[in-house]
């Protein structure tokens, strides 16, 4: 894009309206109870304050279960105490839809099921309490990832990427996806460090040490070998890839997939490689094909 | 103003007082007005391969702390003119190295020396912190094995990182790789990781090569730096080392197998 012709576009148009694909979290009730909501909501955002701080999140009603109509102005009212921001509601009757766009709520298309619901407890852990204010598994996995991010014990899935909810999910065509905040690193990234690229590209220009860690929210390009944990699309952007030189990592993962070194040893290894999320599993090729 | 220049490899026992001893000698030799500073606060060393330590009254934490002048706690080097030893102070630990204390006595130490080098302690804790902050120039000490490689790059990204110089935003750090313990006849049958595999990975600029030899042991346990050995081929890597530190091309010796001659090929050797 130039910025000569993005400017006379502004100039007819006034404004432009764009599709993207942004990650985004779901709040999951299964009944509203306000004292209750409050406390367990207060509970989950402690549990990683800076993550929760000031972000959209997206009522689910597919799990809805109880007979009343929520007081969505009620409930809205106790998360931006909590300072997150409900935008819209997802799947619900139409009923319930009418009770939140009343209340100045969106409505979001039901999202298909494609991956099993939250990995850090299972569905019957919590609902001894009678609610179930579940985060989706989408969101749990980012708070945990950036510190974590060791597949030490399971091989489950971190993060399935099915839960990220968006206007477009429905579409079949390939998400849209716009670099915002490229960050370029010149010099080489040894062990012990760690570069994260919020919201956007992350371009290596030199060796990637082993025992360093590299993160981004889009795509991962290293120009040098890649000896260290290289992990794109860390906030769920499936369409993240991973562009190296030389792959000699340590482990790759793309919105929440990963493959260790043992599982990269294949014909790519040592050599160029482009690495990219296809149905759910990680695919090794070379840089051109 | 003085060049300061750290000598630092992360991982312990590869060297770095062996080698800031023999550096130190070196730029003496070659006319420079030289101190080194022992940063191993608690685990004095230096002053042993220097050969001075029965003549060690005050030291750096005295200096840091104001119980004494510089000048009472600088030893004069017998070995060479221009060089001078502060040692570490053995009864306290590295908390005692405060950065205001440190970069006080480096300032002064400036106005009267050209180079000062830092023997740093093992680890990436404060006390190596210390030593390699007030850097202009690094030496990675690095033995060619996988551990001691992955160590000095850990130090490589402190030096990027957590030095006045990145700090600050200035001219980064001047790095170099000097591998020490080398073994081309280990390296030849796979035992040992070779100059070209070290140099790939670190990614920075190698300033020599120290073969592994009997003279380095055997000097230290005299207390004569092994630079002094010229007999030695530790000893002239260490020189051409140093000639390299001041800029001068030498060719890298000692990393190949010498060549067998016709005789001992055919009467072996």
């Amino acid at each position: 894009m130039t910025q000569s012709t993005a400017s006379a576009q502004k100039q007819e148009h006034g404004l432009q309206l764009r599709g993207a694909l942004v990650p985004m979290t779901l709040l999951e009730i299964s009944f509203f109870e306000p004292e209750l909501f409050r406390q367990e909501l207060a509970a989950r955002i402690a549990q990683a304050p800076g993550f929760f701080e000031n972000i959209p999140v997206i009522i689910s009603l597919e799990r809805y279960q109880s007979e009343d109509i929520p007081d969505f102005d009620h409930l809205t009212t106790l998360c931006l105490e909590l300072g997150i921001y409900p935008v819209a509601i997802r799947g619900g009757n139409a009923e319930l839809q009418a009770a939140a766009l009343a209340e100045g709520l969106a409505c979001v298309p039901a999202g298909k099921e494609k991956a099993p619901r939250p990995i850090t407890q299972p569905d019957g852990a919590a609902s001894t309490s009678g609610i179930e204010t579940a985060t989706t598994s989408h969101a749990d996995a980012v708070a945990e990832q950036p510190v974590t991010s060791a597949p030490d014990s399971s091989n489950e899935v971190l993060a399935p990427n099915a839960s990220v909810a968006s206007p477009s999910e429905d579409t079949p065509a390939e998400p849209v996806y716009i670099a915002q905040n490229t960050r370029v690193i010149t010099t080489p990234v040894r062990s012990g460090q760690q570069i994260y690229a919020a919201g956007g590209d992350l371009i290596v220009m030199a060796p990637v040490s082993a025992g360093a860690e590299i993160l981004a929210d889009g795509n991962i390009h290293v120009y040098g070998p890649l000896r260290g944990r290289a992990l794109a699309g860390v906030k769920g952007n499936s369409g993240a890839r991973i562009f190296c030189q030389s792959l000699e990592a340590e482990l790759v993962s793309i919105a929440g997939q990963y493959k260790i070194s043992e599982d990269l040893q294949g014909d790519r290894w040592r050599k160029n490689a482009q690495i990219c999320l296809r149905e759910d599993r990680l695919e090794i090729r070379p840089l051109v094909d | 103003m003085a060049t300061i220049i750290v000598v630092t490899s992360g991982k312990g026992g590869v060297g770095k007082t062996t080698s800031s001893a023999s550096i130190a000698v070196g730029l003496a030799q070659r006319g420079n007005k030289t101190v080194v500073i022992d940063f191993d606060v608690g685990l004095r060393n230096l002053d042993l391969i220097m050969n001075c330590e029965r003549r060690v009254v005050y030291d750096f934490v005295n200096v840091i702390n104001g119980e004494a002048t510089l000048n009472q706690a600088l030893i004069k080097d017998k070995h060479v003119d221009n060089l001078h030893i502060l040692p570490a102070s053995q009864t306290r630990d590295k908390d005692a190295l405060s950065k205001e204390g440190v970069e006080r006595v480096l300032n002064e130490l400036g106005e009267r020396f050209d180079y000062i080098i830092c023997d740093s302690p093992a680890g990436i804790e404060h006390g190596a912190q210390m030593a390699l902050y007030f850097a202009d120039q690094a030496v990675i000490v690095t033995n060619p094995e996988v551990s001691s490689v992955r160590d000095s790059d850990r130090i490589l990204g402190i030096l990027q990182s957590k030095s006045r110089r990145a700090e600050l935003g200035l001219e980064p750090i001047k790095e170099h790789l000097l591998l020490t313990r080398y073994n081309p006849e280990r390296v030849e049958i796979g035992e040992m990781l070779g100059v070209k595999d070290v140099e790939e990975i670190l990614a920075i600029k190698l300033l020599g090569v120290i073969p592994e030899s009997k003279a380095v042991l055997t000097a230290s346990n005299q207390g004569t730096p092994v630079i002094l050995d010229q007999t030695s081929d530790a000893g002239q890597a260490y020189s051409d080392a140093v000639d390299r530190l001041l800029g001068e091309n030498r060719e890298h010796r000692f990393i190949d197998l010498p060549k067998k001659g016709f005789f001992k090929r055919m009467f072996g050797g």
